[in-house]
């Protein structure tokens, strides 16, 4: 397993609007290494996520994936890079196998059918497979997305709360997910404020707005 | 490449499969907003014929408005946009497909309609005709320029105003030329030149629309 950083994050700082969320960030996370971000309600764990991903610009410094900025490799970058933020990503019209074959359509892939029933049972979505999303609970539909993720074969996972919405079992599974995926060689970014269990597993905790709290104004 | 604009398209138009509501109510409007001029202005054959073509022409831009507010609205809000966005193919080919969808879901459906809104303005049937390839060029035009107008209001409140106020003032010289080329048909001066200038407008709508709905898309997700 290689043990160079793959993602690597340098002096980033970022603000909204005229609040200033971060600055100074650097980091470094390489293969089988999941990164916690922890943080309270507002301090800009979303912000950094969505920075990672590539969705939105850093105020300063920058975002490199295999030690080049995300913006110059756009494509590459996103081809190895899976996000799952608070919306799920699922169409209500939608069954959850078309979903994951639009999902895999999107990313510019051939979609495996047997595969996705396979994921989306693993996921234990069994009885859903042809009901619209529409009809689905929150956690089920979470699931969907979930299921999503793991199509995509992805090498870097950033997840935004993905415990939102999960019963225990899933809970459990996800954990599993995540274990596995790390222990494949994968990445994780995850920020959660529920306690999450990952005995094993390489984990670096970074603090968003830890300093002094902000007075809100 | 093509696999991605294909599955944009397809996916579109599942949806679109899905909700048949949403796009029959542009449709319904089309009709309803072309079947009140006979009413309001009087019966007089001469008279209809005279503003048919540009009332079915303003009409069909109306209800390219009514439908383009949605169409990045909807997976904005559940979050499918920014996956579409993350995908590793170029943003303006998602605008292309997701544009052709919308003229293929709208746009169709009002040639298909059109003529017979024709009749009830005493067109004659070359009149038609002309009127036909002009919308057939006239509405991608629609769907592109106004796919530029729902990127740059995605997220606002109070969106959908806004969009026509925006994308209005553009419809105007597909509006000219595309009335303009059923006016000169009927007039006898022939149509070839605003069938030309329709035309070439479209192309160069193909050529920039895209990449400043892509620009735009990019910045309302920020």
């Amino acid at each position: 397993m290689a043990s160079e950083a793959l993602l690597t994050v340098h002096d980033l700082a970022c603000s909204r609007g005229e609040r200033l969320l971060f600055k100074g960030m650097n980091f470094a996370l390489a293969r089988g290494e999941l990164l916690l971000v922890q943080g309270a309600n507002g301090q800009g764990k979303t912000s950094l996520l969505r920075l990672l991903t590539g969705l939105s610009r850093p105020d300063h410094g920058e975002v490199r994936w295999r030690g080049v900025p995300i913006a110059s490799q756009r494509s590459a970058y996103h081809a190895e890079m899976r996000y799952l933020g608070h919306a799920n990503g699922v169409k209500e019209e939608l069954n959850p196998v078309e979903n994951l074959r639009f999902a895999e359509g999107l990313q510019g892939r051939a979609f495996d059918a047997a595969r996705a029933t396979a994921t989306l049972e693993r996921l234990g979505l069994f009885r859903c497979l042809d009901l619209p999303c529409r009809v689905l609970s929150f956690g089920q539909r979470r699931r969907v997305a979930l299921a999503a993720l793991l199509m995509s074969k992805a090498v870097l996972w950033i997840l935004d709360e993905p415990l939102t919405g999960l019963d225990v079992h899933a809970v459990t599974l996800l954990e599993g997910l995540i274990r596995e995926h790390l222990a494949a060689g994968g990445l994780a970014v995850v920020t959660t404020h529920q306690p999450l269990n990952l005995q094993g597993v390489a984990v670096q905790h970074l603090q968003v707005g830890k300093a002094a709290l902000p007075e809100c104004t | 490449m093509h696999r991605f604009v294909l599955a944009v398209l397809r996916r579109d138009l599942t949806l679109a499969a899905r909700r048949r509501g949403d796009w029959l109510i542009a449709q319904f409007f089309f009709v309803m907003v072309a079947s009140l001029f006979p009413l309001g202005v009087g019966p007089e054959p001469q008279m209809l014929t005279r503003i048919g073509p540009g009332v079915l022409w303003v009409a069909a831009t109306l209800a390219s408005l009514l439908s383009l507010s949605r169409l990045f609205a909807d997976d904005h809000r559940d979050g499918s946009l920014e996956h579409m966005l993350l995908s590793p193919e170029p943003t303006v080919l998602l605008v292309l497909g997701k544009t052709f969808a919308h003229w293929l879901i709208y746009g169709i459906p009002l040639l298909v309609i059109t003529p017979v809104l024709g009749l009830q303005f005493h067109l004659p049937a070359e009149a038609i005709l002309i009127l036909e390839v002009s919308l057939l060029l006239g509405t991608p035009i629609l769907s592109l320029l106004g796919g530029v107008g729902a990127a740059l209001t995605l997220g606002l409140r109070g969106g959908g105003v806004l969009l026509t106020l925006l994308i209005l003032p553009l419809y105007i010289p597909a509006l000219i030329f595309g009335a303009g080329a059923v006016d000169g048909v009927m007039a006898g001066t022939g149509a070839e030149a605003h069938l030309s200038l329709l035309g070439s407008f479209l192309v160069l709508s193909l050529i920039i629309a895209p990449w400043i709905a892509a620009a735009a898309l990019r910045v309302s997700v920020e």
